[in-house]
């Protein structure tokens, strides 16, 4: 396989002057700062570098015969060429850096720098997972250190630190549910689920072995507490529930329900991807909850990246701590921290149901989090919350009037804010509302999501933005809205000043295109 | 608290357009008996940025780096350079502060290096096609095993003994829960590699086999005897690669016929960071696109006929199939990604091939050296960056002492596999680019004097 020698031209009509919008069209594609960046593979040579590397040592090679002989095909840039690739392309992202980022449910808040600077110290980022454990008794001490805020922020009794995002979480948290059901010889085979549940949760159940079935939600957008009770029975292994919920609403009966689900010789998960609203203001573990996993990424700040790295440890009842993974460490009275991992598991935690990943999570964001937590200490996470839960009320209440609201009436909400697309006319949707708040310098709300609502869009404005940045958002989001109830044909065709116009999804998942190749016909992917 | 903006004015302000007379009017819904009032029993309050640093430094320094002393450890987690611009551009806000990018027109910067990512990985791995990352290579190994079992339907996986034993304990882990049937055996101490065994354990009832390339002991063995006998019985075979740098060396598993592939990314881009986050590689043959894991990024055009960049496929998802998904997976490791394909980018070809045979040459010389010494044996007939020494004697506290003497020598197969007695006399040393011959020579001594 070759390469291009230069970036191929996006679209056929480069000589055009004028397009449908009418905007003017240029010689390169480029519209000032809006680049049409090549694919490396299009501007870089397999012969080319940015490294330079010493001569290897004259001796023979001992591959066994294995030696690579086909190209492989991976175009080089040199350092500056890199440098300039990346960071135009990084000029084609919003990012929380950029703007308020209202994201429902993702909680994207301030990233501070302080947390990156530690991550990078070469005592944390330069160790091997394997050296001997005196070697590393610093990051252990991170692990400890960490593992201590979360029990006591949650109230709860152990934590298992591996899991390596949300939705590994919950696998962790559920695995521990049946891990424990298993020791007491009770094989249950159900896992309950609120429709207004992550899709991760009945995803995970599923994974894990278990048949999920739905429990619905009440007018008020909460668990219908009289059918959870009602299907609960001896097969029921237990239930999963987000809390606050994705409606952005506490859910009240929590603790009724977690006695329900234990009368009935079940666990309680809860999902606590949305842990931010409540930290500092509410126990976990006083709910009657078994596990939960907190989003460290969410709730103690670590970056986004793009969609991950993630981290999600899981906080465990009593009940469930013995069955939590490998490894995990223990503080000694002299202050030594050990690791308990296979070779010193011994007989003193036998019902650990083994490890559910290599090596011991995801260190470089237990710095990041403890960073962050000890920069707020227990009064800032409080008021990290109630800020968070401040913010997303005043955009509540400044925009029900102008955007049917479907649970204000059922009082405050929590941290996000939830409206709906009734109300819109000419056949615009929530997605034709989201692409004009691009136009107008924003990222989009949660679209269509929970699914408990029509054309659901989910704010969360966090508690790092201040009035004055969520006076300009209403304002924006307001005006938007406005015109998709006065049923304004331009929204459909935004965004309009974006590095792209609406993209062809459905074309993307019918003639799926994933890799570059060099032969390939672009026309023919415009079909 | 200097992240926070709002002022005791505007929480004011703020309350009464809510119509609310304080900020426990907004938490109603929380029963009395479970509101904490009051600070948290045996938490510190918030501290300025000095006071956190030095707190977290001084946890910093009670570790040993390994840039500060001669370091041989692998297994699974290589020490490589990451170039300077590496780290600067996964750094920059627009990239570091981005959500996953379900708004394609203004996330064209992260789908689009997504998308070159991809190709960078298929065409390492010698495959058609490759997702847009997974958390690391040990969830991404069990991953694969499940989606052979839902292309075969059947739940018989044999896995290699030179698989990574932690990749293994992974799949225990959730085999014991989703029922399905493991075979494997942990290795010895042998030079062979367990082709044949393996081979003679295909039957009709198995969905995949695991192979480990190169395996954990260091050793490369061929695929292609047990790619042919698993397509025989409608199997499929799943290659893992933990060190990625070596295939810039050695050839590529889809060149063996492998129908995934997938590793741990960690080496290029990433740097140790004790054990996470990683970055899992995971690719497949074109027909199988439907059934893989997590997210992926495909190519299309925007309403003016450019191209651009979408997360597609998305069908086989959990936010959409729920219980029916491929995976519960939801994250993918983007940022990290990013590092791997920059530090890609940055070498090229021609650079990864050059990184590729300094790493093995030196690891030659390393290997030459270390098993002159009385009591040591070299293992491997052949290897990449890493090889196993067996010793007369446990290398467990063999590597203790030397860490006590500032020397991380490799590490020892007695901590990977305690329930092995034998195997502890094996001692894994990993070299690559960042060793010098002055700090193999320290171990050298260093091991003579512990040996001796």
């Amino acid at each position: 396989m070759s390469m291009l020698s230069e970036g191929r031209p996006t679209r056929q009509e480069d000589n055009l002057q004028m397009t449908d919008t009418g905007s003017i069209t240029t010689h390169t594609g480029n519209r000032a700062l809006m680049v049409d960046e090549p694919l490396i593979f299009e501007i870089g040579s397999p012969d080319r570098s940015g490294v330079d590397l010493p001569e290897a040592p004259q001796v023979e090679s001992r591959l066994g015969g294995f030696e690579r002989e086909a190209p492989i095909a991976i175009p080089g840039l040199s350092e500056g060429e890199m440098v300039r690739h990346y960071t135009r392309l990084s000029r084609q992202n919003y990012a929380i850096d950029v703007g308020l980022f209202p994201l429902g449910s993702c909680t994207m808040k301030h990233n501070p720098r302080l947390n990156e600077k530690i991550a990078r110290l070469k005592g944390f980022a330069d160790i091997h997972p394997l050296q001997p454990v005196d070697s590393v008794q610093g990051a252990l001490g991170v692990i400890n250190e960490l593992a201590v805020w979360l029990i006591k922020l949650t109230g709860m009794h152990g934590v298992a630190m591996t899991p390596k995002a949300g939705a590994h979480g919950e696998l962790c948290g559920i695995l521990c549910i049946r891990a424990a059901l298993e020791a007491r010889g009770d094989a249950r085979e159900v896992i309950l689920v609120p429709e207004s549940a992550h899709g991760t949760n009945p995803a995970t159940a599923a994974f894990a072995g278990y048949k999920v079935e739905d429990i619905p939600a009440n007018a008020a957008g909460r668990v219908d507490l009289e059918a959870l009770k009602a299907r609960l029975g001896p097969d029921v292994a237990g239930v999963m529930i987000t809390n606050p919920n994705t409606c952005g609403l506490f859910e009240p009966d929590m603790k009724a329900i977690s006695d329900a689900v234990h009368a009935a010789g079940g666990y309680v998960y809860c999902d606590g991807a949305n842990f931010n609203a409540i930290v500092g203001k509410v126990r976990p573990g006083d709910l009657g909850i078994d596990a939960m996993h907190i989003n460290l990424h969410k709730t103690f700040s670590t970056p986004h990246g793009g969609g991950g790295p993630g981290s999600g440890p899981v906080v465990l009842s009593e009940a469930l701590s013995p069955y939590g993974p490998l490894p995990f460490t223990e503080r000694h009275s002299d202050g030594h921290i050990t690791l308990v991992e296979e070779e010193t598991v011994e007989d003193r935690h036998p019902h650990t149901f083994g490890r559910m990943s290599a090596f011991h999570g995801q260190m470089g964001m237990f710095t990041r989090a403890l960073t962050y937590i000890l920069s707020h200490g227990a009064d800032g996470l409080k008021q990290v919350a109630e800020d968070a839960v401040l913010n997303a009320n005043y955009i509540l209440r400044s925009l029900e009037d102008v955007l049917d609201a479907p649970f204000a009436h059922s009082g405050p909400c929590m941290h996000e804010a939830l409206f709906s697309d009734k109300g819109f006319t000419n056949e615009l949707t929530t997605l034709d509302l989201a692409k004009g708040m691009i136009d107008e310098g924003y990222h989009p709300m949660t679209m269509y999501f929970p699914l408990v609502v029509h054309g659901a869009m989910l704010v969360e404005p966090t508690e790092t933005e201040s009035k004055a940045a969520i006076d300009q958002f209403i304002g924006a989001f307001r005006s938007v809205a406005e015109r998709a109830k006065a049923g304004d044909e331009s929204l459909k065709s935004a965004p309009y000043f974006a590095p792209r116009r609406r993209l062809d999804e459905t074309q993307a998942a019918r003639k799926p295109i994933l890799v570059w190749t060099e032969d390939e016909d672009f026309a023919q992917a415009a079909e | 608290m200097r992240y926070l903006p709002l002022t005791p004015d505007d929480r004011q302000s703020m309350l009464s357009k809510i119509g609310a007379q304080s900020i426990d009017d907004l938490f109603v819904d929380v029963p009395e008996e479970a509101r904490l009032d009051g600070p948290i029993e045996g938490l510190p309050m918030h501290a300025g940025e000095m006071a956190v640093e030095a707190h977290m430094k001084a946890l910093a320094r009670k570790n040993h780096a390994a840039g500060d002393m001669p370091f041989f450890l692998g297994a699974g987690a290589y020490r490589h350079h990451v170039p300077a611009s590496v780290d600067h551009i996964i750094q920059r806000g627009e990239f570091l502060t981005a959500y996953t990018p379900y708004q394609p027109e203004i996330a064209q910067g992260t789908l689009q290096t997504l998308f070159e990512f991809q190709t960078q990985v298929a065409r390492l791995f010698g495959v058609d096609v490759a997702n847009a990352s997974m958390y690391d290579g040990s969830t991404a190994c069990w991953e694969a095993i499940v989606m052979a079992r839902r292309i075969t339907k059947r739940g018989k996986a044999i896995l290699s003994s030179g698989l990574h034993p932690h990749y293994v304990s992974v799949a225990k882990t959730m085999a014991r829960f989703t029922k399905d049937d493991l075979s494997y055996q942990a290795p010895t101490l042998e030079a062979a590699t367990d082709g044949q065994a393996m081979l003679d354990q295909i039957d009709d009832q198995t969905s995949c086999v695991v192979v480990q390339y190169p395996d954990i002991l260091g050793r490369i063995g061929d695929l292609s005897a047990i790619a042919e006998k698993a397509h025989k019985h409608k199997a499929l075979l799943i290659a893992v690669v933990t060190e990625p740098v070596a295939l810039g060396a050695i050839k590529s598993p889809g060149e063996m016929d492998a129908d995934i592939v997938v590793g741990e990314g960690q080496s290029l881009g990433v740097g140790l960071q004790f054990g996470g986050p990683y970055v899992g590689l995971f690719g497949c043959k074109q027909k199988y696109v439907r059934q893989m894991p997590g997210r992926l990024c495909g190519e299309t055009v925007d309403a003016e006929g450019k191209r651009g960049f979408v997360l597609t496929l998305s069908t086989r998802e959990q936010h959409i199939r729920r219980e029916k998904a491929t995976s519960n997976i939801c994250t993918n490791s983007g940022l990290c990604a990013l590092a791997f394909s920059a530090h890609m980018t940055l070498l090229g070809e021609k650079g990864l091939r050059e990184l590729a045979m300094l790493n093995h040459k030196k690891a030659v010389q390393a290997a030459d050296r270390l098993s002159q010494i009385d009591g040591v044996k070299l293992l491997n007939d052949s290897f990449f960056n890493e090889f196993t020494l067996v010793l007369d004697a446990d290398s467990r506290p063999l590597v203790r002492k030397l860490a006590d003497q500032r020397i991380l020598a490799g590490v020892s197969l007695g901590r990977l596999y305690p329930e092995v007695t034998p195997l502890a006399h094996g001692l894994l040393v990993a070299v690559t680019e960042t060793s010098t011959e002055e700090e193999l020579e320290q171990f050298a001594t260093a091991l003579e004097g512990a040996l001796s």
